[in-house]
């Protein structure tokens, strides 16, 4: 056996080589790939806090970091060093064990979510027949982490961002969850695989862009970035729940927040975008990570001009916009894609080859059309909502009536 | 299988087997609730890991989702906001004796029914390479031949739970 594609013949090549046992090769080479598909991310973000911040100082009308560099590109290695050298300080009082594993477990739970994640059409760490539950569930895990932070460093400021960021945490994972639904049931599977597989004729944000939109918001709050910061509110709360850590596990927590609004990117263009789908792929295979990577980038950039464009809600307005518009949205979306899925099917629109563009165009525009007809209603309904707050407003700011 | 052939199952069950033992006996063994709650998640994440040994995958994201992602924060939560109960120095109380019993009654129940079926000439079953699909799973579910009724029936009941709860908890205005 040649071994010119080492990529995908690494364990055969290994054992034939080197005359390593089969099952020690096949060991090595998913020990190899866990090491890549882990460490990937993690450089990633930092190239990241560059972009970062050059991107905020723009936004900002500043220039950003240019100093360490041709345009300040190697400013997070200095910031990374600075960290390195700084005290590592454990509170009085605090819960070692605890204290120190809640860094961990944050990294954690975002590197597992890339363990799902088709790379290219040939690399995935892992196709899981339920990749997108096993998602929500390794999602959820991060939660934890913070509520561990919080109690663990034993400060009053620190518990109170923790109980903050769970009611958000938990609040936004219903209708990331009921958003996440949508591509599944389009896709007629839970595999990351699948779903990308699906989009190869029409990408999913052209039929169901109501979807898109509200994940997209939701995995916004679910970073905990603006306009969804509350649980760090450099203003009021000092830092949050990580306000007692130094140091490395600082910055594994700042890590933590950047890979996981990258690995939200990655997931928009997985979910909504076709992820490696593009022309070539099936030609050269590692184009695909091209692609995927671009697409992200695209999703990523826009999270960061929320970040930076708007200003930070109120708890009381966090809660409202989940509760009263987020979840009966994405509730009445669901109902809405699988009737009108039914209505398709019925009607026989759709496409006999599904990886064909213009066989999906049909079934395209009546999901269009639907979304639409959600958009105009729910902003309908807004409309009238305010306006009659309003109304009532100004009615008691009226002078007094001769007669009242 | 003997102990000569180590496989890399094997060495999964043994992983998961540490942490699930070794997260239960953290339960128990912690004077701190908060860490007893900590260690639970431990324990169930090795669980989960066992789900996936035996090729349910489904089950081990439901189990993390559900046990991990949703029980453990409300138990955790639960104990952080009663302040009192973080506090806890004494190892027993006078209850500690019916406790014991209760567990170890569910020890021998449990070690009975497992055991016994497997006990003489029929030895281990042999467990199939794949159980059932996820897809299988949602059809027994949903279908009319399976167990939909149980399932909604089982939903009604959680739905009524969270009302109750809804109700409960809300401030009379």
């Amino acid at each position: 056996m040649e071994c010119r594609d080492i990529i995908n013949t690494f364990a055969p090549c290994l054992s034939d080589t080197l005359g390593v046992s089969t099952d020690l090769a096949n060991f090595l080479s998913i020990t190899l790939g866990v090491l890549i598909v882990a460490t990937f991310p993690l450089l990633v973000t930092i190239l990241l806090i560059w972009v970062e911040r050059k991107f905020a100082a723009r936004v900002q009308d500043r220039i950003g970091p240019n100093r360490v560099g041709p345009f300040g590109l190697f400013q997070p290695f200095a910031d990374v060093i600075k960290l390195l050298g700084k005290e590592d300080i454990t509170p009085a009082g605090a819960d070692k064990w605890i204290y120190n594993a809640s860094p961990v477990v944050m990294v954690m739970a975002v590197l597992l979510i890339w363990a799902v994640i088709p790379l290219t059409p040939v690399h995935v760490g892992v196709d899981l027949e339920i990749g997108a539950l096993y998602f929500v569930a390794v999602a959820s895990i991060g939660t934890l982490s913070v509520i561990m932070a919080g109690w663990a460093s034993n400060n009053k400021y620190a518990l109170l961002g923790s109980f903050r960021v769970v009611a958000q945490l938990i609040s936004y994972e219903v209708p990331l969850a009921l958003a996440l639904l949508v591509p599944v049931m389009l896709a007629g599977s839970m595999s990351m695989v699948g779903i990308v597989e699906a989009q190869t004729g029409m990408w999913f944000v052209f039929m169901v862009p109501v979807s898109a939109f509200l994940f997209f918001i939701s995995s916004q709050a679910e970073t905990g970035r603006a306009p969804f910061d509350l649980l760090e509110a450099e203003s009021e709360l000092v830092a949050g729940f990580n306000i007692e850590y130094s140091g490395m596990k600082f910055a594994m927590f700042f890590a933590g927040e950047f890979m996981h609004v990258f690995t939200n990117g990655v997931l928009m263009a997985v979910l909504f975008t076709g992820g490696y789908i593009g022309p070539f792929v099936d030609q050269i295979p590692l184009l695909g990570l091209v692609y995927l990577l671009a697409k992200a980038s695209i999703w990523y950039l826009l999270s960061l001009l929320m970040r930076n464009a708007l200003p930070r809600v109120r708890i009381d307005q966090l809660m409202l916009f989940n509760w009263l518009f987020l979840v009966p949205v994405s509730i009445i979306n669901l109902i809405l894609v699988a009737f009108l899925m039914f209505v398709i099917r019925e009607l026989g629109l759709q496409p006999d080859d599904p990886r064909d563009f213009v066989q999906n165009i049909p079934q395209t525009v009546v999901l269009l059309l639907g979304n639409v007809a959600l958009l105009i209603g729910t902003l309908t309904v807004i409309r009238n909502r305010f306006r009659a707050e309003r109304l009532a407003e100004q009615s008691t700011m009226l002078p007094a009536q001769a007669g009242d | 299988m003997t102990f000569g052939d180590f496989t890399p199952e094997a060495f999964a069950f043994g992983f998961f087997t540490i942490l699930t033992l070794g997260g239960a006996f953290g339960v128990v063994g912690s004077r701190n609730l908060v860490r007893s709650a900590v260690w639970l998640m431990v324990s169930l994440f090795g669980i989960a890991g066992f789900f996936v040994l035996l090729s349910a995958p489904f089950l081990a994201a439901v189990q993390v989702l559900v046990y991990i992602g949703a029980i453990g924060i409300l138990i955790t939560f639960a104990i952080m906001l009663t302040r009192s109960m973080t506090n806890l120095k004494e190892r027993f109380n006078k209850q500690w004796w019916l406790a014991a019993l209760a567990a170890l009654t569910a020890f021998l129940l449990l070690m009975v029914t497992v055991i016994v079926p497997t006990w003489g000439e029929m030895g281990a079953e042999e467990i199939p390479p794949t159980v059932a699909s996820t897809a299988q799973l949602g059809e027994a579910f949903f279908s009319g031949w399976g167990y939909v009724l149980p399932l909604e029936v089982a939903s009604l009941l959680l739905t009524a739970a969270m009302i109750g709860a809804i109700v409960i908890a809300r401030e009379d205005d």
